[in-house]
């Protein structure tokens, strides 16, 4: 592949809404839950997307991993199903449900045909609501989850993210994994899965988004069969946060051919920010996935130091940061890093030009009606805008707010953005000639 | 209590063959051209296929198949260096390529009026690739860069360079598509401009345009810009040397102090699809499922996950599409406490019951409902249907083979999948491989400092 695309759990680009041909009903169920729809009735399936608020940081405290643990097991035995029979009514559907933790949210996403709609949500409500948590599921999928904890432990890419979110964030649960560690998931216990099943599955913390072969009437019965039974409110919520992380090199010494580095620094940038879109334009110049970026120009295509770099925003809920990620050779990474620090400095001292914000807005706003294909993709989408709590008719505006972004608002907010001064590497591998500082 | 089988048939009896309408014509060329049509939103996909992968590398080259393909993104005469991405970029598209053993594959993605500027661009850099030193020497440390992050850094990936160098002794499917280090280090400007011409001609490659694209535009677009490449009478069928038969067992185990989690993994040699006999790799296809399709149901997971707790995972591969003889693998990571050893022979046991217990017709019923909801699913993704058909055409099938498959499946027994069963899984035609870290030594321990 010619181009490595680089993931984080939370992309703010990810949850950018797209296209004004859309049409997005709001509908209301007769229980009172809310969900917005897009009808699309030319192939005979749903697409639907649930999301709980809170994810992994509803941990109660010194239960590191619990609601990750608990999210593996929905689907481990629910009513009068074990494991084994939940899979084989399942797999009689050919309905498909997967759940996913993130570090704010637990992501629900369902496919299921129209043919045997009913039995597919009258299924995935057993999991929902009447989950069993049976001890030898327990086990299992405990055994599951510590296997994945120690591949973690000598992945250098895991290691790097890990260690730079617990320089970060020290005891919030933004420092620590979600999975937890060995000793913390060891311990859970199968009241600390209805414990973390309560304190994440509850209607106040809902979001939802449907797209596919359903009407707004049959979609608001469905809600209440699916989730109506669920508490309304379990008010624990997720402590603030501050960063601690300040300007330096930290080496975590991995004897591995490559080095990896994950770098950034705060950036108190809000989805709701004024300046936001700018920052959105402006980091797209430079460390953006979708043009030639700075970062790739000058780390990759003219030095051929690496295979893939890139920078990204990232808004959780209770902090924001800009963050970037490289791989190169060990006896590189200490020019790769010299020329990101040249890289940040200059972006910020210098700004932008008005070619590159003509290019970039032409991109993002060219971009923007292509992310609309496909019933699963809206319907992430949906759901993406409704957790950045963007409004219905946002989708029609997008485009003139990028487009509004001036030269000056671009060159302020590199300044605001990108700060030198602040900005840390942690680098996993045996860099040579790289000196730890702090 | 949810009754299983109740659904089974009137689900069966309800999907319909709602596959993208679908256009095909060759030009006076030799390009063959697939049109599939999705028009629900203004997206159209082009993706442009040639038949040539590393397994079509000259001795002493390997990579070269790949670091072609990232020179293609360099320029040419009409579009200069740099200046295919950020056309396609600044038109809000986006564009990536892939190198597999027997193919090469070029796709993008953009609005659909934009479809004759990427058809354009495309077709210009079949023939008219302009190289020089100063462009392909840093993008020979980019790709080996790429080699770093994918298998220097992933002891699960050398470990798979070496199962399956054991497996091949003979055919080129034994090479590692990005290449042998040592060789993709010393490949040069020459090698590029020697592998291009020959493999590069509209007589060698397949056009597949998916989404919101009108076939008969997509005629005039290609007639246009491909139809005017001149066909290479040069490049010929895929001439590949045949593996000797496999009569002793191969065996070998890789250390490496990274390896947190250790596991096993057995491949057997096993027929591919062919065109007009896709019958073996449909039982083949249907095995892997009924040993390792989902956890919970299948027959290794039921046994090793469930019932004995011997592993955390353990499940079963195969992919049918290949040109030439591809392999059904078996993969079984143990429980905490379980050695390798132990591990590898609950998985040998598991499988011999199978093989005399046979298929579990309720299962197989499962699988093959899946199976039809899964071409409705498939409906959803232009790219994974323009994928679909681009890697079938280039790996040896016909549109009528790509076509038939579903029912090909459809139809395989429970008695064909345990005969698949019996006459590819023999140890003597097998690679074991043991993946774990050194003997008394802890996992890479990892210090830090600020």
């Amino acid at each position: 592949m010619i181009r490595f695309a680089l993931t984080l759990a939370v992309l703010l680009s990810a949850s950018l809404p797209a296209r004004a041909a859309v049409d997005i009903k709001e509908v209301t169920s007769p229980g009172g839950l809310s969900a917005w729809l897009v009808e699309e009735h030319s192939i005979p399936f749903t697409a639907l997307e649930i999301r709980f608020k809170g994810g992994a940081s509803l941990d109660a405290d010194g239960k590191r991993g619990a609601i990750n643990l608990m999210t593996g097991l929905i689907e481990e035995g629910a009513a009068d199903m074990d494991a084994q029979a939940f899979a084989k009514a399942r797999e009689s559907l050919a309905a498909s449900y997967e759940f996913n933790v993130y570090d704010d949210s637990l992501a629900i996403s369902a496919r299921f045909l129209t043919e045997n709609r009913d039995k597919a949500i009258a299924l995935l409500r057993a999991a929902l609501i009447e989950p069993r948590f049976d001890t030898d599921a327990i086990e299992r999928v405990r055994a599951q989850v510590l296997s994945g904890i120690a591949s973690d432990t000598t992945d250098p890419g895991h290691i790097a993210s890990s260690t730079f979110d617990a320089l970060a964030f020290g005891d919030h649960p933004y420092g620590a994994d979600r999975a937890g560690t060995a000793e913390s998931v060891a311990a859970l216990t199968r009241d600390d899965m209805l414990d973390a099943h309560a304190r994440l599955l509850t209607r106040d913390r809902l979001v939802i988004g449907a797209v596919g072969d359903i009407t707004p009437d049959e979609l608001g019965t469905l809600l209440d069969t699916l989730l109506g039974d669920l508490p309304a409110t379990s008010a624990i919520s997720v402590p603030e946060v501050d960063f601690a992380l300040s300007e330096g090199v930290t080496v975590v010494d991995f004897d591995t051919p490559q080095s990896i580095a994950y770098f950034g620094h705060y950036s108190g940038l809000k989805n709701d920010d004024p300046d936001f879109f700018a920052a959105y334009v402006v980091n797209e110049i430079f460390g953006g996935n979708g043009l030639d970026s700075r970062l790739t120009v000058e780390v990759r295509e003219k030095r051929g130091l690496t295979y893939g770099i890139g920078s990204f925003l990232v808004a959780l809920d209770q902090t924001e940061m800009i963050l970037g990620q490289a791989a190169t050779a060990n006896e590189r990474m200490a020019e790769t890093i010299d020329v990101v620090r040249d890289q940040w400095r200059h972006i910020s001292e210098t700004g932008v030009t008005q070619d590159e914000l003509d290019t970039a807005i032409t991109y993002l706003t060219g971009a923007y009606p292509l992310r609309f294909d496909g019933n699963a993709r809206i319907a992430g989408i949906l759901v993406g805008m409704q957790m950045d709590d963007l409004g219905i008719d946002y989708i029609a505006t997008r485009n003139d707010r990028i487009r509004a972004v001036t030269l000056d608002d671009a060159n302020r907010v590199a300044k605001r953005l990108y700060r030198p001064e602040d900005l840390h590497f942690v680098v996993v591998g045996k860099p040579v000639g790289l000196d730890a500082s702090n | 209590m949810l009754r299983p089988l109740a659904f089974v048939l009137p689900l069966a009896a309800a999907v319909p063959a709602t596959a993208a309408e679908i256009t095909n014509f060759t030009l006076d060329n030799g390009l063959q051209v697939v049109v599939l049509e999705d028009h629900r939103a203004p997206v159209v996909v082009q993706t442009l296929w040639y038949k040539v992968g590393s397994a079509d590398e000259p001795r002493g080259k390997s990579g070269i198949a790949h670091y072609l393909e990232h020179l293609m993104f360099k320029g040419t005469e009409k579009f200069g260096n740099g200046v295919f991405s950020d056309v396609v970029a600044a038109n809000g598209g986006t564009d990536n390529a892939f190198t597999s053993q027997d193919y090469t594959g070029y796709i993008q993605r953009v609005a659909s009026d934009r479809l004759d500027l990427i058809m354009e661009m495309e077709a210009d850099r079949m023939t008219g690739l302009i190289l020089t030193e100063e462009l392909v020497a840093p993008e020979l440390d980019v790709v080996l860069e790429e080699r770093n992050q994918r298998t220097e850094n992933n002891p699960g990936a050398l470990f798979g360079e070496q199962r399956t160098a054991a497996q091949y002794l003979n055919h080129p499917y034994a090479i590692p598509i990005i290449g042998w280090k040592h060789e993709v280090s010393a490949l040069t400007l020459d090698d590029a401009l020697d592998f291009y011409p020959l493999h590069y001609a509209p007589n060698n490659a397949v056009l597949v345009i998916s989404g919101d694209a009108d076939p008969d535009e997509v005629r005039a677009l290609a007639e246009e810009f491909y139809a005017p490449i001149p066909a290479n009478p040069a490049v010929g069928e895929r001439d590949r040397v045949d593996e000797p038969p496999q009569t002793a067992a191969r065996r070998l185990t890789f250390e490496d102090p990274r390896v947190a989690q250790p596991y096993v993994v057995r491949t057997y040699l096993a027929p591919e699809r062919d065109a007009g006999a896709q019958e073996d790799a449909a039982a083949l296809t249907m095995l892997a499922e009924v040993l390792g399709g989902s956890a919970a149901t299948s027959v290794l997971g039921q046994k090793l996950q469930f019932e004995t707790q011997t592993a955390v995972y353990a499940s079963a591969f195969y992919s049918g599409q290949s040109l030439d003889d591809t392999t059904f693998g078996l993969i079984i990571v143990p429980s905490e406490g379980v050695s390798l050893a132990e591990a590898e022979d609950a998985l040998d046991a598991t499988v011999a019951e199978f093989i005399e217990t046979g298929v579990d017709p309720e299962q197989l019923d499962r699988i093959k409902l899946q199976l039809r909801a899964s071409q409705i699913y498939a409906e959803d993704n232009i790219g994974g249907l323009a994928r679909r058909y681009g890697e079938g055409l280039t790996s040896g099938l016909t549109i009528a083979d790509i076509e038939a498959w579903p029912d090909v499946l459809q139809a395989v027994t429970g008695e064909q999948i345990v005969e698949a069963a019996r006459n590819v899984l023999d140890r003597k035609q097998s690679v074991t491989g043991w993946l774990k870290a050194p003997d008394a030594m802890p996992a890479a321990a990892e210090e830090v400092s600020q």
